[in-house]
């Protein structure tokens, strides 16, 4: 396929696909880790990705979910460029990316919780009764909270 | 098993490249190895919570270490291609898994045994808020690669610093039993923070002169000691070699653990 016809908003549309294994509701574009596409001489299409966290598991699978997709489509040259700088922020993660977290059962990010503390709200009942129980969750990017009305435990996505 | 990695083969690598690729993998041997030990706690930790933060922790570290070996690793095979490639080339494999303990250049501090979860959080403690103000200097690195990774790297160890300063605030300031284990874990680790800020004579070549991150490091160690309740030790002889690879015992056996599967099964996947 002639990368060159393709125009990038085509291209996120694809990547859009892509899911991050760990919160299979959150594509890579909603996560905000694709920094930039590019289409290289020589019909070569460059995509650069920053990780969420140093040693986040799922970036390997991710860069591989990405050529996968991409081959698919029929590009035959995938380059896959990993950056550290500018460092990755939830404030790239979109509204709608936030929006399928919570309905989800995730708390998405919220900058009134950016230190971790009891408040955040359930993403099952709406209340704002919880409390935090670690700040550190099960995957890196997450804390661990538990609603005091309904009972229930969820994840909250940390403000990063 | 040629140790292609080892000091005296850099001998293609020019002077200051070899400085850099030297104090790049000190970087990632203080994250790796305390990232080592963390892990150490998996499945043991005091509480589930606990052990789940510990060993994100370590995820943390070993994602450090992972970024600055691939870039060692770049820079090595950049002076000295390797024709057979294959095991011949340097990776971030190779440098964690094949290097001898005399070519590991982690301050003797991470490698200090787990102790108890005093122990264990003090030496996060004390090396966290070294690593904070360390990463927040090389920012500005003109290395840019060096500059990204701890950029990146920042966030993270402000959240491992927030957490073990609770943590010694809570034991060291908490029941007669806790703050005795709090004082004996002072009294086990004062000695390994002196090289901290001794200049390894790569860091002097890179004009990385840590002494000046002292300060920093000491006003914080200090308001958090007060806190919990605990005093800063003085005049207490201290242990340096680390950096340069004289290293204390435990970091033979860590490596044999680290390194056996491909130690005994070389370039073993799956």
């Amino acid at each position: 396929m002639k990368t060159s016809a393709i125009d990038k908003k085509t291209l996120y549309a694809y990547l859009e696909e892509i899911k991050d294994p760990e919160v299979p509701v959150l594509s890579i574009i909603d996560l905000g880790i694709v920094r930039d596409i590019r289409m290289n001489d020589d019909d070569e299409l460059e995509i650069t990705i920053t990780s969420t966290y140093t040693g986040c598991p799922a970036m390997d699978m991710i860069t591989a979910s990405i050529r996968t997709e991409l081959a698919t489509l029929g590009f035959k040259k995938i380059k896959v460029i990993q950056v550290h700088s500018p460092a990755w922020t939830t404030d790239w993660m979109s509204a709608g990316g936030k929006r399928k977290l919570q309905e989800y059962g995730i708390a998405p990010p919220d900058k009134r919780f950016s230190t971790p503390k009891d408040g955040v709200e359930c993403p099952l009942c709406h209340s704002s009764n919880t409390r935090l129980v670690s700040e550190f969750g099960s995957t890196a990017c997450k804390a661990w909270y538990q609603c005091n009305d309904c009972k229930e435990p969820f994840d909250y996505f940390k403000c990063h | 098993m040629e140790t292609t990695y080892s000091n005296n083969k850099f001998s293609k690598v020019p002077p200051q490249d070899g400085f850099r690729v030297a104090y790049i993998l000190h970087l990632a041997d203080n994250s790796l190895i305390l990232g080592q030990r963390n892990a150490e706690w998996c499945g043991h930790g005091p509480v589930l919570e606990q052990d789940i933060a510990i060993t994100n922790i370590s995820l943390d570290l070993i994602g450090q270490a992972r970024s600055f070996y691939q870039y060692a690793a770049q820079l090595i095979n950049q002076h000295s291609p390797s024709p057979g490639g294959g095991r011949g080339e340097a990776s971030e494999d190779s440098l964690a898994y094949l290097r001898t303990e005399r070519e590991f250049k982690n301050c003797l501090l991470a490698e200090q045994p787990n102790g108890d979860w005093a122990q264990t959080m003090l030496r996060q403690f004390l090396y966290s808020t070294y690593q904070y103000y360390l990463y927040r200097f090389l920012q500005t690195n003109s290395d840019t690669t060096i500059a990204g990774i701890a950029e990146k790297s920042l966030k993270e160890v402000s959240y491992h610093l927030r957490w073990s300063s609770e943590w010694v605030i809570r034991l060291g300031d908490g029941t007669e039993e806790s703050h005795k284990r709090m004082l004996r874990a002072v009294d086990e680790l004062w000695s390994y923070t002196g090289e901290l800020f001794i200049p390894a004579p790569y860091e002097k070549e890179l004009s990385i002169d840590t002494a000046f991150l002292k300060d920093d490091w000491a006003k914080k160690v200090n308001t958090v000691f007060d806190e919990a309740a605990l005093t800063v030790p003085s005049n207490v002889f201290m242990q340096e070699g680390g950096k340069t690879g004289t290293h204390t015992e435990h970091l033979g056996y860590i490596l044999s653990d680290l390194q056996y599967l491909q130690r005994a099964y070389p370039g073993c996947d799956w």
